[in-house]
């Protein structure tokens, strides 16, 4: 048998904090082969950075290995002195790192920063290099190489900045081992989709090992031969893809795989309860036992190791053998995670809160026709002086949403999502058009509203730890909109917000708490319960899961979902997620450039006929099962540009691109049998013709 | 590029007339009058008018500021009232020894700056960062003047090496004017030294956190040249705009190391003026220095543009 690209044994890494030493990354072993693609998955806190930053021989000063060995090609490349790593660094092991736009140097050229990898490591002359560099641009299928390779970094776009670092990655014809450190993370769905599959081509072509670290059981799922679970720093199973998503052996793997919303089912999500143990905290048994339902007693005291199970299937797990048997079931069924959400809910005294609530007895809660936001409106002055032209970001939206009921709004980066939300709520002011809150107006900014306004709609935010105060306890952020929106006493306030914590299911002492304190999703929970403190009929949720781990994602979607059932509130989602989406929403918009493109009932979203744009979003989508068909409509990365494209603004983009019409008329709204909307040229049964053809 | 340039020129003259206006305007706010300060305590009120109407001070405000800005535009800047001479040559001698002085400053201040901020950035927190930033502190916090003596006591009277005044006679060539320079430059070095160095070093520090510098440092590039090619032209962008907000210091703001070296520069030009209520040569002295401080703040927005393709290819 032949050595494997990189080998990892036992590894131990540990930090140094404030003088003691806590491990990262825990008794690692693997080994990856050439031509072969090896993923980790983990969420936050599990270690995979760290062992990241361990096999690139660059942790972070106050990090070390403590015990095992890593050996890169047979060599030990913990005893590499740093001009050996700089011989290799770069010619045989390179990275793809997350964000692409902080990992390239601002001031330099992208053929420049491709070049010096190949002038460096003597490949090539400098004036050789530049022509490799536009080589490797254009083997990265970027359109006119020769003029990226001219350009700097923030003139391009993410997904096209992060294939100009796969260019660099993929320099050296001498490449053995390849990382790629979540790297369509940052990017949008299309993109992502775009960029995996560019990974999948060129690994046929350069043979290298492949690394490929990720949160993301989709991605994992397609790309991936072999897979490595890790929690808290430990592997707790490893397995070959398929073996592992469907038949995984350990619980954590389980919870997760069915913490993931899939598209077209709404089925509740499962989450698990509890949090990653933090670097001090570490169990002395099982890491995953205080958060396992199936944990026992000897789970908590005895750490298991990491067995053989099946061949190459390897598990942590003291019973994995009732699992491999099917005779350990721990998963809860649809129905008993309604009840078990719910009986929190129910439990909570906030009812009396509410009781008094919904006296109004009209249908639509926000009605919103024909907004539209500009930014960069200035002077004549300013804009003499000034810098960039105006930009409409929202441009002619229209919508109802129903007491009770849910708008998805889907779209990515920059399509004005979340600008239409600051509109509505008076963050930024509208240009044209109106929007009306349970048949009142919308005027100004939330100064000069009305209380009964204010209380009537409230935001949840993408970034909790940006939403609350770090200055205050919880109990004050959730006194205050009682206080001053309800009216309440000091001493009722006190007692409403320990229900609402009740509600959002934590307990009541964290009403002494400062936010430093809770985890992401605690945090996300508190906005929550502030949110409903005022007993709203309308929240904005902005992109309000999209910060947090998976099996968090599950049980704040979940909490949702009940408080709606319960308290007859309605939501506005936004999300760039769209099976997300599709879990929460009761009708779904998905808005492109300003635009809505499409709405319609969420039940029947997921059949054609869709907008192409729709279409591609639901292509793009990487589903977590290595088995599902990859649907290849795929976009090309869109070009940074602030001018809005003439008539259709997809027809740049668009894979069912008509002619000459696309350029120049706007397409107008089209309703298909089932009742849904979309702003397209082709005709309904024309366009669920060729969606049904390609196999959707 | 172009329409970039412009908008920073247009801005440089939108910012002469601004301040122009706000001088000619404070300067009417100064207690005590022009004709006190000329024709002295007791003078007759029939000669206060006279000399009020010569001076053209009887006239509403923005017709004499019309009046004076359009003169000051065509090279007449006025009649100093108290050295009773032509104002422009006047001020433009003592800019030019100014000027002297901020470049003999400056070519003795950057270079080492640079140099120490660097290696103080890259060794973070190691002893020779710590000795870096007390040494510094203790040169921003030695008031001028204090170091000033000190220069003169133990260079020129003690060991006799430089001439311990400045003062030059007006036709000197820069050669000869050069050993006598040296001492007033020593001293605003100090300062200027100080302050650029600390501002590269922490330039330096927060370009190491970025995360371009470890995509390049895993290219296998040696840290040398990480550090010369990447984190260096990055670090030093808001260390060219600390030297530019400098040179306006050098110009107009060196009166205590003029007066401790008596050296003929335009801040003791300025001080006599203010002494002398002499309020157009107050004014031409002002204009001057703002005029350099927004010409050094203009070619340092420029050339921070030009090292920085944000701006310039936006």
């Amino acid at each position: 048998m032949q050595t494997p690209i990189l080998s990892i044994e036992h590894l131990t890494v540990a930090y140094r904090l404030q003088g003691e030493w806590f491990e990262a990354v825990c008794d690692i072993s693997l080994n990856v082969d050439a031509a072969q693609t090896y993923g980790i998955v983990g969420e936050s806190g599990s270690g995979k950075s760290t062992l990241v930053q361990a096999v690139m021989g660059y942790l972070s000063a106050n990090g070390a290995v403590q015990q095992g060995a890593i050996y890169f090609e047979g060599e030990d490349w913990l005893r590499a002195s740093r001009q050996r790593r700089e011989q290799l660094w770069g010619a045989r092991l390179s990275m793809v790192p997350q964000d692409p736009l902080s990992a390239l140097n601002p001031a330099l050229t992208i053929g420049e920063q491709i070049a010096e990898i190949l002038v460096c490591h003597r490949y090539a002359s400098r004036r050789a290099a530049q022509a490799r560099a536009i080589e490797m641009l254009r083997r990265v299928k970027l359109p006119d190489p020769e003029g990226i390779a001219r350009r700097y970094p923030h003139q391009l776009s993410g997904g096209q900045q992060q294939r100009a670092l796969i260019a660099m990655a993929l320099a050296s014809p001498e490449l053995r081992l390849l990382v790629l450190d979540e790297p369509t993370t940052s990017l949008d769905v299309t993109t992502e989709a775009a960029i995996l599959d560019l990974f999948a081509e060129l690994q046929d072509n350069h043979r290298a090992a492949t690394l490929f670290v990720t949160h993301n059981l989709g991605v994992v799922a397609r790309m991936c031969q072999r897979v490595a679970v890790l929690y808290a720093g430990e592997i707790m199973e490893d397995a070959p893809t398929e073996a592992l998503y469907s038949a995984a052996l350990h619980p954590y793997t389980r919870l997760l795989l069915r913490a993931v919303p899939r598209i077209g089912d709404s089925a509740p999500l499962q989450a698990i309860a509890g949090r990653i143990p933090s670097l001090r905290q570490r169990p002395s048994g099982c890491v995953f036992a205080p958060r396992c339902p199936a944990a026992l007693e000897r789970c908590h005291v005895h750490k298991p190791a990491l067995e053989r199970a099946d061949d190459g299937h390897l598990v942590r797990c003291h019973r994995w053998r009732e699992i491999a048997e099917g005779a350990l079931r721990f998963e809860e069924t649809a129905a008993e995670l309604r009840r078990h959400e719910m009986r929190h809910v129910e439990d909570s005294l906030f009812d009396h809160l509410f009781s008094a609530k919904q006296s109004s007895t009209q249908t639509t809660v926000m009605r919103a026709e024909h907004v539209r936001v500009r930014y960069g409106v200035h002077s004549a002055l300013s804009r003499l002086l000034g810098t960039k032209p105006p930009f409409r970001a929202v441009d002619d939206v229209s919508m109802r949403i129903p007491r009770g009921k849910t708008l998805g709004l889907v779209g990515e980066s920059g399509s004005g999502k979340t600008t239409l939300a600051r509109s509505l709520i008076g963050l930024v002011a509208m240009e044209s058009g109106e929007a009306h809150l349970l048949d009142v107006p919308l005027r100004g900014t939330p100064r000069q509203r009305a209380k009964a306004t204010l209380k009537a709609m409230q935001m949840i935010f993408q970034h909790p730890e940006e939403s609350l105060n770090p200055y205050r306890t919880i109990g004050q952020t959730l006194r205050r909109p009682l206080v001053t929106l309800l009216g309440m006493s000091r001493a009722e306030a006190d007692r409403a917000a320990a229900d609402l914590l009740r509600a959002v299911n934590l307990p009541a002492d964290y009403l002494s708490r400062f936010p430093s304190e809770l985890s992401g999703g605690e945090k996300q929970r508190v906005a929550i319960a502030r949110a409903f403190a005022a007993q709203p009929a309308l929240i904005l949720c902005d992109e309000p899961v999209s910060s947090l781990d998976v099996s968090v994602q599950a049980a704040i979607l979940n909490l949702l979902a009940q408080l709606q059932a319960q308290y007859d509130v309605a939501y506005l989602f936004i999300s760039h997620d769209l099976a997300v989406v599709g879990y929460l929403a009761d009708y779904i918009a998905v808005i492109y450039r300003g635009q809505l493109v499409e709405r319609g009932a969420a039940q029947s979203f997921f059949a054609p006929p869709h907008h192409p744009y729709t279409e591609a979003l639901i292509a793009s989508i990487p589903l977590p099962d290595p088995k599902a068909k990859a649907r290849r409509v795929r976009l090309p990365d869109d070009q940074p540009s602030s001018v809005v494209p003439s008539g259709c603004r997809f027809h740049p983009r668009c894979p069912r691109y008509l002619g000459e019409i696309c350029r120049t008329h706007e397409p107008p709204w089209q309703r298909d049998q089932q009742g849904r909307f979309y702003r397209c040229h082709i005709p309904p049964h024309e366009l669920a013709a060729l969606q049904t053809e390609n196999g959707a | 590029m172009i329409a970039y340039i412009f908008r920073r020129v247009l801005f440089f003259g939108l910012t002469l007339l601004l301040t122009s206006l706000m001088v000619f305007a404070a300067v009417r706010l100064l207690p005590g009058d022009v004709e006190t300060a000329v024709l002295g305590r007791g003078a007759e009120p029939a000669a206060r008018a006279a000399l009020r109407q010569e001076l053209g001070l009887d006239l509403p405000f923005f017709v004499q500021y019309a009046n004076w800005l359009s003169g000051f535009l065509r090279g007449d800047w006025g009649k100093s009232y108290a050295i009773k001479a032509p104002i422009m040559p006047l001020v433009l001698e003592r800019l030019g020894n100014s000027l002297r002085l901020a470049l003999v400053a400056m070519l003795i201040a950057i270079p080492p700056a640079v140099l120490l901020g660097l290696l103080a950035g890259l060794n973070e927190g190691k002893p020779f960062d710590t000795a870096f930033s007390l040494i510094s502190l203790v040169l921003v916090g030695i008031p001028e003047f204090v170091m000033g003596i000190i220069l003169i006591n133990v260079v020129a009277l003690e060991w006799k090496l430089l001439p311990p005044s400045a003062s030059v006679p007006p036709d000197a060539s820069f050669g000869e004017a050069l050993p006598r320079l040296i001492l007033p430059s020593l001293t605003a070095a100090a300062v200027l030294l100080a302050y650029i160095g600390r501002m590269t070093r922490v330039g330096v520090i927060a370009e190491l956190r970025r995360t371009y510098v470890r995509t390049a440092v895993l290219k296998g590039l040696p840290w040398r040249q990480v550090v010369f090619k990447h984190v260096l032209r990055n670090a030093l962008l808001p260390t060219i705009t600390v030297i530019a907000i400098s040179i306006g210091w050098l110009i107009s703001g060196l009166v205590v190391i003029e007066n401790v070296f008596a050296y003929p520069g335009l801040g003791r030009l300025m001080v006599f003026a203010i002494q002398q209520r002499d309020l157009p040569l107050i004014l031409g002295g002002v204009m001057i220095s703002v005029t350099v401080f927004a010409l050094a703040n203009l070619v340092a927005d420029l050339l921070y543009a030009a090292l920085n393709p944000r701006i310039r290819l936006s």
